[in-house]
């Protein structure tokens, strides 16, 4: 009888070993990306490298500059879009729990979380590129924007069901009114998630390449207007890297680092905003 | 003579299809402590909320009869116009957990948009707290948030809140239902102030506090009002079977 | 009586309250009406392929745009292959981190660190990880296929489904431990007082108790990999041929679109590759629907 025992320990413990040691595979491939990424795009990064566009080939002295101010651009205003809009979707789904239109409206939020982001590029590209026969900025930017949405929409929603109903009640109890109520005792109540939730909506996208493909499109120079083609982090990546020559693997690189570093930066960014921005319920 | 701030007639409050205060009739007498006792269920804290006309917040919450405030049927004013001349307490302290102890006083005028000078705004802030007997307490403390605050001191700031609004009635939903007994006293003694400046309604499941504190009681069962009378009246010698019940711990 | 307090009410008040639930209500409808035209869109832009090919379209073998012959056999067999083998390849690692972090060690600095981890792998770009396996992967593929005597093109299934794999862990793992997180410890209590061990709580109690929502999560995570594109575009080898074995090169459909849509010159060209956005449109939104209706239905339980 305890030898039987002791075997079912032994087999217990097997497999925790055997549980731990593929839950923690998952770092290698992780790791490799990682060191990979930034042993070999570190050393292609200078200060030429962000001032400069990317040279034609053969020459030297490429660099990412319209990328960068390009996924500013586009992601900036891609936010500007998404949030208020996501945020006050977020806010009526969770004060109308049981309406028609909230189970209609959120069905359709849960829809777009599940197309896939060249979907998106696509019927953008019909809606925005080929109505106004060129690519552009903004049609990139509508395109993340949809993207963003579902993320915004539900971070917002299970925030804002957090909150008890009696600090609402107290906010009309005072004679505030139904906006002001939501805006100035329920938004600032779950600002922290809220804004989590915006964050992680921009870490998202920031690193997008499918739907820009047929919207944004690239553009070899430095572009300000929103109304034409613009360059993009991700984008410059796959083409260059996609490429056959060597200088342009090099920008590759070079902009994958800074693209890594960048998403990294927001996600931890984000952690630490949640922990101080929090309120106590 | 006592004038009358508040007069129900024939008002009846459903809930959907639920008719859960049927048909009361009552006056309320300015600067008086009138208790709303009975077991639960029986609608006192629903007919309470209809005062201020936060029963219709709730979805399918609906009303009927008449609910004055002086002359005016308060369902033929703006609800807002409403909650801001009657004040209301809840059961569970619930000040902004986002504001400081000071913003929370004035939060009904800061949060309604109306901007008053500094000077202004210190004297509402000190004098609402002092009536609602936190002054001293907080007076270091007033610009952390409220958290730190014991249940009694909480629920005294929403009082003070409440207060500073200048309400001409102040409607309070069990208020020390939540609170430990020494908070229960000092709370009770607190509305014996109060009752100088305001009017108080007190919806209270605790038969003996409605005996401690109120001057009239009025007793609600199953909905109906059964039994208003002076206090002293009411717990000496009830009128109906089911007080007397109530009153003797038949039921509760 | 304060009059200060008084003069805070205003009818434009009341009118701005009216107007902001308005605005809300508008807001709901908005995205009704933008998930619907992302469906009309695809639908009417599908139209011109549907008229001329038909839906037979789907299982035509030949995809040849110089001659207009379009077959979208190829890709349908190259999405169900990469997918399938992704989830294949993902599931020991995604349950491994699920019942790790669910029941070994949900809290403590090692939980933490295996949390963060996971999280960072989901957060990195789809670019990165396609570039990445172009260049580090794609050889060792290679030198497999060397050894394997296969023909070598180091691109394909293979490659494709490896990277997938990697980026679709995350999904699982972390809906599988919220799953585990929900097992009743009454239950599990009932187990160990019995003198069960860990192992046995898991295999005869929690694992069955799970298993439902577990395959909703694997159902989620399929739909994640029928729509990545960047990665398994750079990596899949772009061939419109009929994927022979898990060497051969292929396309999906999302890979397809990524690369030819650009070129597609003719009407119907077009509108083939949009169909396939359709159908990606369609499959992609049941599977998800279906999913989380079951996680729904298994939180609720």
């Amino acid at each position: 009888m305890k030898n039987r025992v002791r075997f079912r320990i032994g087999v217990s413990n097997v497999f925790e070993g055997i549980v731990a040691l593929f839950a923690f595979l998952i770092s290698l491939p992780l790791l490799a990306v990682i060191y990979y990424v930034l042993k070999t795009g570190l050393s292609k990064i200078n200060l030429s490298f962000f001032s400069n566009i990317p040279k034609p080939v053969g020459e030297l002295g490429g660099g990412i500059a319209n990328a960068l101010i390009g996924s500013l651009y586009i992601v900036a205003v891609a936010t500007v879009i998404a949030v208020p809009i996501g945020i006050l979707c977020g806010i009526f789904l969770s004060e109308n729990k049981k309406s028609k239109l909230a189970y209609w409206s959120r069905l359709a939020v849960d829809i777009m979380q599940g197309i896939p982001s060249i979907v998106i590029g696509i019927v953008v590209y019909f809606w925005l590129v080929k109505t106004r026969h060129t690519f552009s900025a903004l049609s990139g930017s509508v395109a993340l924007a949809i993207m963003m949405l579902p993320v915004i929409v539900k971070s917002t929603e299970e925030t804002l069901k957090l909150i008890p109903n009696p600090i609402k009640e107290a906010g009309y109890a005072l004679g505030l009114p139904y906006h002001k109520v939501i805006m100035r005792i329920v938004l600032p109540c779950g600002f922290s998630g809220i804004l989590s939730g915006a964050l992680l909506a921009v870490a998202r996208v920031a690193g997008e390449t499918a739907p820009l493909l047929f919207t944004a499109f690239g553009n070899p120079y430095i572009s300000h207007n929103m109304l034409k083609p613009m360059q993009s982090l991700p984008l410059l990546i796959f083409n260059y890297a996609t490429s056959p020559y060597d200088e342009w693997h090099d920008l590759a690189w070079g902009a994958s680092t800074i693209l890594l570093i960048w998403v990294l930066l927001l996600n931890v960014t984000t952690k630490l905003i949640t922990k101080r921005w929090k309120v106590q319920l | 003579m006592e004038s009358t701030v508040i007069t129900s007639e024939n008002f009846n409050a459903y809930f959907g299809p639920n008719h859960v205060v049927k048909n009361v009739n009552l006056t309320i007498p300015k600067n008086n402590i009138v208790a709303v006792m009975g077991p639960s269920g029986c609608g006192k804290t629903t007919f309470l909320r209809c005062i201020n006309r936060m029963h219709e917040l709730i979805p399918g919450a609906t009303a009927s009869g008449k609910l004055l405030l002086h002359e005016d049927d308060v369902y033929d004013l703006n609800p807002i116009l409403v909650r801001l001349k009657i004040g209301m307490v809840f059961q569970r302290p619930n000040p902004f957990p986002n504001l400081s102890i000071y913003d929370n006083v004035i939060a009904g005028y800061k949060l309604n948009g109306v901007k008053l000078p500094k000077n202004k705004r210190d004297e509402v802030v000190e004098s609402s707290l002092t009536k609602a007997a936190l002054w001293n307490e907080v007076k270091d403390n007033l610009h952390k948030k409220g958290t730190f605050l014991s249940g009694g001191q909480q629920q005294r700031l929403c009082i003070a809140r409440a207060v500073a609004m200048e309400p001409e009635v102040l409607l309070l939903d069990e208020p020390t239902s939540a609170l430990d007994p020494i908070s229960t006293a000092s709370i009770e003694q607190l509305l014996f102030e109060l009752k100088k400046n305001y009017t108080l309604v007190i919806v209270t499941h605790n038969m003996q506090q409605a005996g401690r504190v109120s001057d009239k009681t009025a007793f609600f069962y199953m909905g109906e009002l059964i039994e208003y009378d002076a206090t002293r009246e009411m717990f000496t010698n009830p009128k109906d079977t089911r007080t007397q019940n109530y009153i003797t711990g038949r039921f509760s | 009586m304060n009059m200060t307090a008084w003069k805070t009410f205003s009818y434009k008040k009341v009118r701005a309250e009216s107007a902001f639930k308005r605005m809300l209500i508008v807001i709901a409808i908005i995205m009704v009406i933008l998930a619907v035209s992302i469906f009309l869109t695809l639908l009417v832009e599908s139209m011109p392929s549907l008229k001329a090919l038909g839906i037979k379209y789907l299982w035509q073998r030949t995809w040849d745009p110089v001659t207009n012959n379009y077959g979208a056999l190829p890709f349908l067999i190259g999405t169900i292959l990469t997918s399938f083998l992704a989830l294949i390849i993902s599931i020991p690692f995604s349950y491994a981190i699920a019942i790790y972090l669910g029941e070994y060690k949900r809290t403590g600095w090692l939980s933490a660190l295996l949390r963060n981890i996971v999280e960072l792998v989901a957060a990195i770009p789809s670019v990165i990880y396609g570039f990445w396996a172009l260049i580090v992967m794609v050889p060792l593929i290679r030198n497999l296929e060397t050894k394997m005597g296969v023909v070598t093109y180091g691109v394909g299934i293979l490659s494709a489904s490896l990277i997938l794999a990697v980026m679709i862990i995350p999904y699982a793992a972390s809906l599988g431990r919220e799953l585990i997180l929900m097992v009743p410890s009454a239950l599990k209590e009932g187990a160990y007082s019995l003198g069960a061990t860990r192992f046995e709580v898991l295999r005869h109690i929690i694992l069955p108790y799970t298993r439902s929502g577990m395959l909703a999560g694997l159902l989620l995570s399929l739909g994640r990999a029928l729509g990545e594109t960047m990665a398994v575009t750079m990596v899949i080898g772009n061939s419109s041929l009929i994927p022979t074995s898990i060497f051969s090169p292929g396309n999906t459909m999302a890979s397809v679109i990524a690369n030819e849509f650009t070129e597609a010159d003719r009407t119907v060209y077009l509108s083939a590759l949009i169909e396939l956005g359709l159908v990606l449109f369609i499959v992609t939104v049941v599977i998800n629907i279906i999913g989380k209706a079951i996680i729904k239905k298994f939180s609720s339980e």
